[in-house]
């Protein structure tokens, strides 16, 4: 299941709207996503940006170990995988993040003393990752039937030394810019779920940067509605 | 963010609420708001809280609506939860507003009241047994649960037996506890499921679909060979025929079932059927 989405919006309002597929102006890259390909957990998809691409996998409401068991809602645990080496400490890091912006979508009331795992592989890294590992893991949880009172995606924005704002950057624009950006949205209200931020940025450029997040998040919604469609329609 | 005035306010409003009516049988994704019919009529032109008055009495009986699996009440709207096909049954004796829900794909089953399952004796602890259903804890069952079981005359239930049950209580604050008798005490096919066959596992949608009235699948597959065959709404499967091979072919067919359209089963059927 493919979708290509390519959105062009213009962040400064001196300037003509450009064409072109990285250039000045901010596009997204082609997204792909296929959803129901592992045969062991409950749940699985792979989301593709461009040339990141990370497999993820759900098992849930499982049992937990009396030691982690939380009385009145479900578990929730997140476990990152580098493609090489052995997870660091940026990975844990970045599991928290992710598993934090679950635990404010997942309704985990429904399933007390249970365990909602996720497991993300990164199978390919060319920026934007934890973008990436978020639509991967909002759509594993979408395939794995766990109760959701919202969708959420991950938009990456990056600032290079001029101002220029781009959204998805790759990994070498995202070596040179002065400031990269993630935030996670929700699908409801594109109310912000998590943000991480790292390098120098003005108040003013976070706020404009939140506000192309925001726009941009729309197309990824529009992009899961479109395979979730296809997929159900297949049956 | 004047510098983002640019972009339309609808667009980053996402979607408001729409009729459940309008929806039907679509694809809806978590984080939908759905309206009820007695909503819709306070949202027409009569404005904040005015009803158009209605002499006909279909419109007394609006009674209530059951909301079914992937649906929350929230407020007086419904959320969707889960991403599926939504789903809308038409009160059969009149009373109540029908039943929504809806239709996803699910392979981990969560215990539900009533449902019957196929579970896996684990341990035996005393006078109970513990048996996995598939679900996030083992379901107890009580050696007295059994056609003519007395506290003289236990059942003769082994670790690795195969039960055919339902559940009594499941719900999500306490274990699931499953017996082997109805309400008046009588089997009714259930207990220890007997010696050969296969058990496997399908999705919790391909055995809905199996167990609907009228499925075309069992009455094609019913007679290809003699066969026992036991569904368990947890997703699991028992056949027995009466040869190994007959067996495994019966399991293949129907977990390839889901993938298969209607021709492409007739033509395997046919095939089948041949030799």
């Amino acid at each position: 299941m493919e979708g290509a989405m390519q959105t062009e919006s213009k962040i400064r309002a001196d300037s003509g709207t450009e064409h072109g597929p990285r250039g000045p102006g901010c596009s997204l890259r082609h997204f792909a996503c296929e959803q129901n390909l592992l045969s062991r957990p409950d749940g699985s998809a792979s989301f593709l940006q461009g040339d990141t691409s990370v497999l993820a996998g759900v098992y849930g409401p499982a049992e937990v170990k009396v030691s982690k068991e939380i009385f009145n809602k479900a578990t929730l645990e997140v476990i990152l995988r580098p493609k090489t080496g052995l997870p660091g400490v940026a990975e844990k890091s970045r599991e928290r993040l992710i598993r934090n912006t679950c635990e404010a979508v997942v309704l985990g009331a429904l399933h007390p003393r249970t365990s909602i795992t996720v497991v993300l592989q990164v199978v390919s890294d060319a920026g934007s990752l934890l973008a990436c590992c978020l639509n991967a893991a909002c759509m594993a949880l979408v395939d794995a039937g766990v109760p959701m009172r919202a969708l959420f995606c991950g938009v990456t924005c990056a600032l290079d030394s001029d101002g220029t704002l781009m959204l998805d950057p790759t990994a070498k624009q995202e070596k040179e810019a002065r400031a990269v950006l993630t935030f996670a949205l929700d699908s409801v209200e594109r109310k912000l779920l998590m943000s991480t931020t790292k390098g120098l940025y003005s108040d003013a450029e976070l706020q404009q940067c939140l506000a192309a997040a925001q726009t941009a998040s729309t197309h990824v919604f529009r992009f899961y509605r479109e395979s979730l469609q296809r997929r159900y329609s297949k049956s | 963010m004047a510098e983002a005035a640019g972009v339309p306010a609808e667009s980053l409003a996402g979607c408001r609420a729409r009729a459940a009516r309008t929806v039907l049988d679509q694809v809806v994704l978590p984080g939908e708001e759905l309206l009820l019919p007695e909503q819709e009529d306070g949202e027409g032109p009569g404005g904040a809280g005015e009803r158009p008055l209605r002499l006909n009495a279909a419109a007394r009986s609006r009674g209530r609506v059951v909301c079914g699996p992937g649906l929350r009440r929230c407020g007086d709207r419904l959320l969707v939860t889960k991403c599926g096909r939504l789903r809308h049954k038409e009160p059969g004796s009149g009373s109540g507003g029908g039943v929504y829900w809806v239709d996803s794909q699910q392979k981990r089953y969560v215990p539900v009241k009533g449902d019957h399952v196929i579970g896996i004796v684990t341990a035996k602890s005393g006078d109970i047994f513990k048996v996995d259903v598939g679900g996030s804890e083992p379901a107890s069952l009580s050696y007295l649960a059994f056609e003519g079981a007395t506290k003289r005359n236990r059942p003769n239930v082994q670790v690795g037996d195969l039960i055919y049950g339902q559940f009594v209580v499941a719900n999500k604050d306490m274990e699931p506890e499953m017996v082997c008798i109805d309400s008046c005490g009588r089997a009714n096919g259930m207990g220890v499921i007997g010696q050969d066959g296969l058990l496997f596992k399908v999705t919790l949608g391909l055995i809905r679909k199996l167990l609907a009235p009228d499925c075309e699948i069992l009455q094609e597959v019913g007679k290809l060979y003699p066969m026992e065959i036991v569904f368990g709404m947890n997703g699991r499967i028992w056949v027995k025929a009466k040869t190994i091979q007959q067996t495994l072919i019966l399991a293949n067919i129907l977990e390839a079932c889901e993938h298969m359209t209607t021709d492409q089963r007739k033509q395997i059927f046919s095939r089948l059927a041949e030799s």
